[in-house]
């Protein structure tokens, strides 16, 4: 397959903190090391871009090295933590910002979606904003026109389409917006992360209409996303970022799994806290002879004032952070309100037949006070569940559309 | 004849530095529907939401020259040339209005646009364009103004007499556009990363219009004070200002030398202004 973008030895530098007196000297001082041609001396003592840690120097690498190649018509994600350099990246591929070093090589148009409306004019009615906006993404007044009725019908907006914008509900805002940016004729589209605000059928729409560009139309789509989900759904290559270093390009799920399991292995199966919650731990036993999963969860803690009527909950997530399943003691009359006037002590949670498959979870803990909440530790532990009971037969589950494992169930002819 | 390496045609390349001289004009050519949109916008949302709509547009210089005419013509007694007052005033002020707003527009045009230029790439030029060409809307709609006056001052008889110097009004009008353009590119460039400049020109403008022939004619500065006269005269727009009164009304200070000046000057500035610009555009988004 032809090559749609080439990307060679892409660095960019930014510089932190204010700029203000301080700088003009500076900037003198760099003019000078250019005109005699030596090494710019503010970019040599760049660091990696940490944000976590203090540096000695204001400049950091947003972006460091970077080389890779995109085929045309393969969908793209590009994934990584914040300040990975995912947003930089498509700041420099929609040409909004140049890099300090190297260069990429682009065929065809390029249309980029940072961000959703970027443009409109709260006075001007959408008709009025769908042509701006259009003309503004590097679309023809033409073009537009013949696209309009599809723009209109793809938004859902039509009964306001010749009231201004400023009118419109956030969410009719984005759906115009995208509505204009879907319809772009061009070779690569760029979306940065901008999907969050349209209501669900809205996001599915969406994500149905890149799916359509790339594997129907056969353009490139570059694809900037926190949703696992999507990503990998959307998505048939990834660009794993951390630090502005490219850490991993290929396969998509390759990508999300190295991305998601780099993020997970910062929590651990032990909890310690010095909130109401000390201590939490989880631990996964395997029955062989029932083949059942066990789940245990304990908890300690320990509160300066009496908790009334305690609440212990739990919530399970997979690692793309969409929940599986969230419980408290108050869901089962048995233990609706067993724990009263609690200060401190130690609980177990005993779940005898988790029916969740194999792979890594994240657990959530929950405190409360009848209706009161007292602490949520979010993604307080991992669970990594290895054996699984349905492993045993030949056929293996599909993981992409299970997410749990009924044990207790039959097929019969009636 | 066969070669190894297949040399790949790529459409766009991006990196750090780009030709001082490409200024991408074809770029510019290729999104001039969005040029004529962004002039549309401007004089569409100025009258919004308004009753009088495009009529504020007149409001502004009539009840400048109304003030002029009063303050600096009848209190202060500034003669001018022995023409109606309100004509002359309004002949320096419409010009000037025009250079002073494209000047002032242009040079905070990253700072204004920076959430716009920060997330979609179009020619940068395109911004400046657009508000020469929107103020020449608001200009023409000035205009408009003055040639009403103009011909009511006619009908009455008063002494003024057009020429055949009238004919160099399209070329005062770009004039003036390129100043105000090529000055507010300059200094937008620097304001990017210092903002310093830009209170400068907030205080420094209406001050600059002092120095041009607005409120009195280049032969009183000359009588007056014959020894700083060449500081009214190396303003460019001195010229552009007395050729235009000198077109339309017949009398003040016309050269050849003086407008001659005037636009090598505007040539130099327009150049200087959009090279420096094409070299900022490209990472202001980092300094902004």
């Amino acid at each position: 397959m032809a090559t749609a973008i080439k990307v060679e030895n892409l660095s960019k530098a930014y510089q932190l903190g204010d700029f203000g007196t301080g700088t003009i000297s500076r900037d003198l001082e760099r003019y000078w090391a250019r005109l005699k041609g030596k090494e710019d001396p503010f970019l040599k003592i760049g660091e990696t871009n940490d944000r976590t840690t203090k540096g000695n120097s204001d400049v950091v690498w947003s972006l460091k090295d970077l080389d890779f190649d995109i085929e045309q018509g393969s969908a793209v994600g590009i994934i990584g933590r914040n300040g990975a350099g995912k947003s930089t990246l498509l700041k420099i591929l929609s040409r909004v910002t140049s890099p300090t070093t190297g260069s990429v090589k682009v065929k065809g148009r390029i249309a980029s979606l940072l961000e959703v409306g970027t443009g409109f004019h709260p006075e001007l009615t959408g008709r009025e904003n769908i042509f701006l906006n259009g003309a503004i993404l590097g679309m023809r007044k033409a073009e537009i026109k013949r696209k309009f009725d599809e723009i209109v019908d793809f938004s859902g907006v039509e009964r306001y389409i010749d009231t201004p914008v400023k009118r419109y509900s956030s969410g009719m805002y984005v759906r115009l917006a995208f509505a204009v940016a879907a319809h772009l004729e061009s070779e690569t589209l760029i979306v940065d992360e901008v999907l969050a605000v349209g209501d669900s059928e809205f996001q599915k729409k969406c994500l149905g209409k890149m799916g359509q560009v790339s594997k129907g139309e056969g353009r490139t789509v570059l694809f900037v996303s926190h949703n696992m989900g999507s990503i990998a759904q959307l998505c048939n290559k990834g660009i794993l970022l951390n630090n502005g270093n490219l850490l991993l390009q290929g396969n998509i799920n390759e990508c999300v799994k190295a991305y998601t399991y780099t993020e997970s292995k910062k929590i651990k199966n032990y909890f310690e806290g010095d909130g109401l919650i000390k201590q939490a731990t989880a631990y996964t036993i395997f029955d062989k002879s029932s083949a059942r999963t066990k789940i245990l969860l304990e908890v300690t803690l320990s509160s300066a004032c009496v908790i009334q009527d305690m609440v212990l909950g739990f919530m399970i997530k997979d690692l793309s952070d969409t929940p599986i399943i969230a419980l408290n003691n108050r869901h089962y009359e048995n233990y609706a309100s067993s724990f009263r006037n609690i200060t401190q002590g130690k609980f177990l949670i005993t779940i005898s037949d988790a029916p969740l498959l194999e792979g890594k979870y994240k657990i959530d803990i929950f405190l409360g006070d009848r209706l009161a909440d007292l602490e949520v530790i979010s993604d307080a532990l991992l669970l990594d569940i290895t054996e699984r009971y349905e492993q045993q037969t030949a056929f293996a589950i599909d993981s992409k559309l299970n997410k749990l494992y009924i044990n207790n169930i039959s097929w019969e002819s009636i | 004849m066969n070669t190894l390496t297949t040399q790949e045609n790529w459409d766009i390349e991006i990196t750090a530095k780009n030709n001082l001289l490409d200024l991408k004009l074809r770029d510019v050519w290729q999104y001039r529907d969005l040029l004529l949109l962004l002039v549309r916008r401007d004089f569409v949302s100025f009258y919004k939401q308004t009753i009088l709509g495009p009529i504020w547009f007149f409001v502004q210089p009539a009840i400048t020259i109304l003030f002029y005419t009063l303050v600096f013509g009848n209190l202060a007694g500034i003669p001018v040339d022995g023409l109606p007052k309100p004509l002359f005033y309004l002949a320096g002020t419409i010009v000037w209005n025009y250079f002073a707003e494209c000047l002032t527009k242009t040079s905070t045009v990253f700072k204004d646009n920076s959430a716009l230029l920060g997330k979609v790439y179009f020619p940068r030029l395109i911004m400046p364009l657009s508000i020469v060409l929107s103020n020449l809307v608001k200009f023409g709609v000035q205009f408009l103004l003055f040639i009403i006056l103009y011909i009511t001052y006619l009908l009455k008889g008063s002494a003024i007499a057009p020429n055949i110097f009238l004919l160099l009004l399209p070329l005062l009008i770009v004039m003036i556009a390129a100043l105000g353009l090529g000055m507010g590119m300059i200094i937008s460039a620097i304001t990017t990363k210092y903002r310093d400049l830009a209170f400068i020109v907030s205080f420094g403008v209406p001050l600059f219009m002092y120095t041009t022939t607005v409120i009195f004619p280049l032969s009183v500065a000359e009588l007056k004070y014959p020894a700083y006269s060449w500081l009214v005269k190396f303003n460019p727009i001195t010229a552009i200002i007395e050729t235009f009164r000198y077109g339309f009304l017949g009398k003040g200070s016309f050269s050849w030398d003086l407008i001659g000046y005037s636009f090598i000057s505007t040539v130099i500035i327009l150049i200087t202004g959009t090279i420096i610009f094409n070299r900022v555009e490209k990472s202001f988004v980092d300094t902004v």
